[in-house]
C-alpha cells in the first residue's frame, strides 16, 4: 500500500512536469503577455521580467513551480486578475466532481440495470431496440445532442432553466452565496446517501423474506429525505438549493444519455458469457427464480469488466467535462481550462491541468483498490494470489 | 533427416537411414500457399458468422455506403459540378441569397458564405475515413501488444506502461490538442497519429490488460508454460488471441472516438482542417444559425446526422465481429 501511494507521487511528480514544459513550450510565454504591450518601455519589461523571475535559469523556475504548487500558490490569474488560481480552482472544482460523479454513477447504473435485462433476453425485441437506442446516443455527436436538448427542454419547452449554474435573479437576494449553499448541499447529498446506505445495509437480510422490513426500510428513507428537506426549509435555503438541482439536471441527463450505452453494452457482452458458467446452470437446476440468478448470480460475475470501465469513463468524462461544462455554461474546472487554454492565461491553465490530473490520480487509486477488493484472483505483485 | 529428428528418433544408432520410414505425404505445393488457403478458408468460415448478426452487416452496409458516397466526390467535381460553385472550400454561388435552403441546384442547400452543403459532405467522407481507420489502427495495435505484455510480466514492466497510462489518461485531450495545435500545424494526418497514440498509450492499455490479467490466471497458460513454451510464444498465441475480441470492440470504439474527437475539435474552432463535418457545424454556430434550430436546419442537420450514422456503424460492425472472435457471444 505504501509502495503505491510512492508511485502515486511519482506519478503525480512526471505529470506535473510535463504539464511545465507543455505550458513552456506553448508561443508566447507568459512574459510576453506582458511585454508585447509597446507602451511598456524597456526598462519597464526588464523590471518586470524580473520581478516575475523569468530572468533566472529555467530548472530554477521550475524548482519555484513545484514548491509553489505544495504549499498551495498557483500564481495569480491573467484573466481574473488579481484573483488567485488557487481561489478559483478551489471554488469550482467542486462543481465539476459533483456533476461528474453524479452524472456517471447515474449512467452506469442505467447501463449496469439495462445490460442485464438485454443480456437475459438475448434476441427478443427489447434487446434490439436497447442496442439501436443506446448506440445512437453514444455514437451522437456531443455539444449538437446536448444544443437540442437544450433547445428543447428550455427553450421551447421552458421546463428546465437555460444553462448557468444559478439564476442571478433569484440570488441577489439571497442572504447566502452560492458557494456556501452549493457546500450544504453536498454535506447534505453525502449524509443522506450514507445513511440510505447503513438503513439498507441494517435490514439487508429482512429485505429479501419479508415484507415488513422492506416498508421499514422505505418508510426510514423517506424519512431521512423528510429531515433534510425540513432542515434547508427551516434554514430558509431550500429554494435555492433546488434552483441549484433544477440547473443540474439538464446537463447531468446529456451525460447520461451519452455514457450509459456503453456500460450497457459491455454489460450485455460480459453477462453474455457468465451465464454460460456451470455455478448459473446449478443456481437454474436448484429451482431459484429466474431474477435471482440472474441478479445474484450472473450479474454480479459479469460486473468487473464493466467496472473497469466505469472508471475509465470517470476519466474520460473529465476531459468530455470540458465539452459538457462549455456546452451548458457550468462553471467547472473544464470551463475554466478551456477559457484560459484559448486565452493565454497560462497560470489559470497550469494550474487547472494540475488539478484535473490529482482528481484523476485519486480516482484511478480507489478504482485499483476496488478491483482488487472486486476479483480477488489478481493480485498486485503479478503473481496469482494463492488458493483460499 | 535433421539433427534434432535424429535425436528424438527410436532409430537413432540402428544404422544407415534408409531403415528410416520416410514420410512423405505428396505435397507438392509450396507452404505459403497452403497458409493462404488456410486463411481464406477460415475467412469465409468467418464471414458466414458475420453474416449471421443483424447489428453487424446492417453497419457493414452503411459503412459501404458511406465509402460509394466519399468516391463519387472526385467524379462530381471533375465531371458533373463546376468547382467555382461547388468546392467545398472557396465555392460560392453568385445567384443565390445565403444560407439558401434545400433547392435543385443545391440539393442540400448552401451554407452562410455560400458553399453547397453537399459537396462538402462528400469531400469530407473520404477523410474521415482516413482519419478514423488510421487512428484506431494505430492504438489497438500498440494497446493490445502493450496490455499484454504488461499482464504477463507483471513488475516492473506492469508499473512503468500503467504508470504512463495513467499520465496519458490524465491528460485532458481536449486542452492538450489545442496546445499541440499552437505548436505545429494540426491536420488531419498528425491529428489521427497524436490521437491513436494517446489512446494507445491511455484507455485501451489498461482495458486490455485487465483483460489479458484474466486470461492470464486460466490453466492454459500454465501448461504452455509447462510444455516449455517461450514468454514471446505464449503472449503471441495464447494471450493476445484471448483479448482479441474485446481489441475489436474498441478497435471501433476507436474509430468512433477519432470522428467524435475531430468533430468536437472542430466544433470548437481549433484544428487547422479546412472542412469536415464538425467544421460544418461549427461554420452555422459561428454564424450564429444555431440558435433558430427549426429554420436552418439544412446547416446542422446533415453533418450532425453524418457523424452520429457514421460512429454508429463503425460501431455496430465491431459488435458483429465481436460474434465472430469471441464464440461465446454467438446465438447457439
Amino acid at each position: 500500500m505504501l509502495g503505491r501511494v510512492g508511485q502515486l507521487v511519482l506519478t503525480l511528480l512526471i505529470y506535473m512536469t510535463m504539464v511545465y514544459f507543455l505550458m513552456q513550450a506553448m508561443p508566447g510565454d507568459i512574459s510576453q503577455v506582458y511585454l508585447a504591450n509597446p507602451r511598456i518601455p524597456q526598462a519597464a519589461r526588464q523590471e518586470l521580467k524580473k520581478q516575475l523571475g523569468l530572468d533566472r535559469p529555467p530548472v530554477l523556475q521550475y524548482l519555484s513551480y513545484i514548491k509553489n504548487f505544495f504549499t498551495g500558490n498557483l500564481g495569480v490569474s491573467f484573466s481574473h486578475y488579481p484573483r488567485p488560481v488557487w481561489d478559483i480552482l478551489i471554488e469550482r472544482l467542486p462543481r465539476t466532481i459533483v456533476l461528474f460523479v453524479t452524472a456517471n454513477c447515474l449512467s452506469f447504473y442505467v447501463g449496469f440495470v439495462l445490460g442485464r435485462i438485454i443480456a437475459w433476453q438475448r434476441g427478443a425485441t427489447v434487446d434490439h431496440i436497447a442496442t439501436v437506442v443506446g448506440i445512437t446516443f453514444w455514437t451522437a455527436f456531443y455539444p449538437l445532442l446536448s444544443l437540442i436538448l437544450i433547445w428543447l427542454f428550455a427553450f421551447t419547452l421552458h421546463w428546465l432553466p437555460l444553462n448557468q449554474f444559478i439564476e442571478p435573479a433569484l440570488w441577489v437576494k439571497a442572504p447566502f452565496s452560492s458557494n456556501t449553499v452549493f457546500g450544504y448541499m453536498v454535506l447534505g447529498a453525502s449524509v443522506i446517501a450514507l445513511a440510505v446506505f447503513l438503513i439498507f445495509w441494517v435490514f439487508r437480510r429482512g429485505l429479501r423474506r419479508t415484507r415488513k422490513s422492506a416498508a421499514l426500510a422505505w418508510a426510514s428513507t423517506a424519512g431521512v429525505i423528510g429531515l433534510a428537506i425540513w432542515i434547508a426549509h427551516a434554514t430558509g435555503t431550500l429554494i435555492y438549493i433546488w434552483d441549484i438541482i433544477r440547473h443540474m439536471i439538464l446537463p447531468v441527463c446529456t451525460l447520461t444519455l451519452i455514457n450509459f450505452a456503453g456500460t450497457m453494452l459491455l454489460m450485455r457482452d460480459s453477462m453474455l458469457e457468465t451465464v454460460q458458467e456451470d455455478y448459473v446452470m446449478a443456481a437454474r437446476a436448484k429451482g431459484l427464480p429466474d431474477n435471482v440468478v440472474r441478479d445474484r448470480y450472473a450479474a454480479r460475475n459479469a460486473l468487473l469488466p464493466t467496472v473497469t470501465s466505469l472508471v475509465l469513463s470517470l476519466a474520460s468524462s473529465m476531459s468530455g467535462g470540458l465539452v459538457t461544462e462549455t456546452m451548458f455554461s457550468w462553471p467547472g474546472i473544464g470551463q475554466v481550462l478551456f477559457r484560459a487554454a484559448l486565452g493565454n492565461d497560462y497560470p489559470l491553465a497550469t494550474g487547472a491541468l494540475v488539478f484535473t490530473g490529482v482528481f484523476l490520480l485519486v480516482a484511478h487509486f480507489v478504482a485499483d483498490v476496488l478491483y482488487a477488493f472486486l476479483d480477488p484472483r489478481i493480485s498486485y505483485t503479478g503473481q496469482p494470489a494463492a488458493e483460499g | 533427416m535433421r539433427m534434432t529428428d535424429l535425436a528424438t528418433s527410436p532409430n537413432v544408432g540402428r544404422g544407415p537411414e534408409e531403415h528410416l520410414p520416410r514420410f512423405d505425404p505428396g505435397i507438392t505445393e509450396p507452404i505459403w500457399k497452403i497458409r493462404w488457403k488456410m486463411n481464406m478458408r477460415s475467412l469465409a468460415q468467418n464471414w458466414e458468422i458475420f453474416k449471421e448478426s443483424r447489428v453487424g452487416m446492417s453497419g457493414l452496409i452503411i459503412i459501404i455506403a458511406f465509402g460509394i458516397f466519399g468516391l463519387l466526390w472526385p467524379i462530381m467535381i471533375s465531371f458533373v459540378w463546376d468547382p467555382l460553385i461547388y468546392h467545398p472550400v472557396v465555392g460560392f454561388d453568385p445567384f443565390l441569397m445565403h444560407p439558401s435552403p434545400p433547392a435543385a441546384g443545391h440539393l442540400l442547400g448552401t451554407d452562410p458564405i455560400g458553399r453547397d452543403i453537399l459537396a462538402q459532405l462528400m469531400f469530407s467522407t473520404g477523410r474521415e475515413f482516413l482519419l478514423g481507420v488510421l487512428s484506431a489502427v494505430i492504438s489497438v495495435v500498440v494497446g493490445t501488444f502493450i496490455g499484454a505484455m504488461a499482464a504477463y510480466y507483471g513488475g516492473f514492466t506492469d508499473t512503468l506502461f500503467m504508470r504512463l497510462a495513467d499520465i496519458v489518461m490524465l491528460f485532458p485531450f481536449v486542452p492538450l490538442l489545442v496546445v499541440i495545435g499552437s505548436m505545429i500545424r494540426l491536420g488531419i494526418l498528425p491529428f489521427a497519429i497524436i490521437l491513436g497514440f494517446l489512446e494507445a498509450f491511455g484507455g485501451i492499455t489498461v482495458i486490455l490488460k485487465a483483460q489479458a490479467l484474466q486470461v492470464k490466471v486460466r490453466p492454459y497458460i500454465d501448461a504452455a508454460r509447462v510444455a516449455g513454451g517461450s514468454d514471446l510464444h505464449i503472449i503471441r498465441a495464447h494471450i493476445i488471441p484471448n483479448v482479441l475480441p474485446l481489441s475489436f470492440l474498441y478497435m471501433m470504439f476507436n474509430v468512433t472516438g477519432a470522428i467524435v474527437s475531430e468533430a468536437t475539435l472542430s466544433f470548437f474552432g481549433i484544428l487547422n482542417i479546412d472542412m469536415s463535418w464538425g467544421m460544418m457545424i461549427h461554420t452555422a454556430e459561428t454564424a450564429g444559425y444555431l440558435f433558430d434550430f427549426g429554420k436552418f436546419w439544412w446547416l446542422w442537420a446533415p453533418s450532425g446526422f453524418f457523424i452520429t450514422l457514421f460512429c454508429a456503424a463503425f460501431y455496430m460492425v465491431g459488435r458483429g465481429l465481436d460474434e465472430v472472435v469471441n464464440p461465446r457471444l454467438r446465438k447457439r
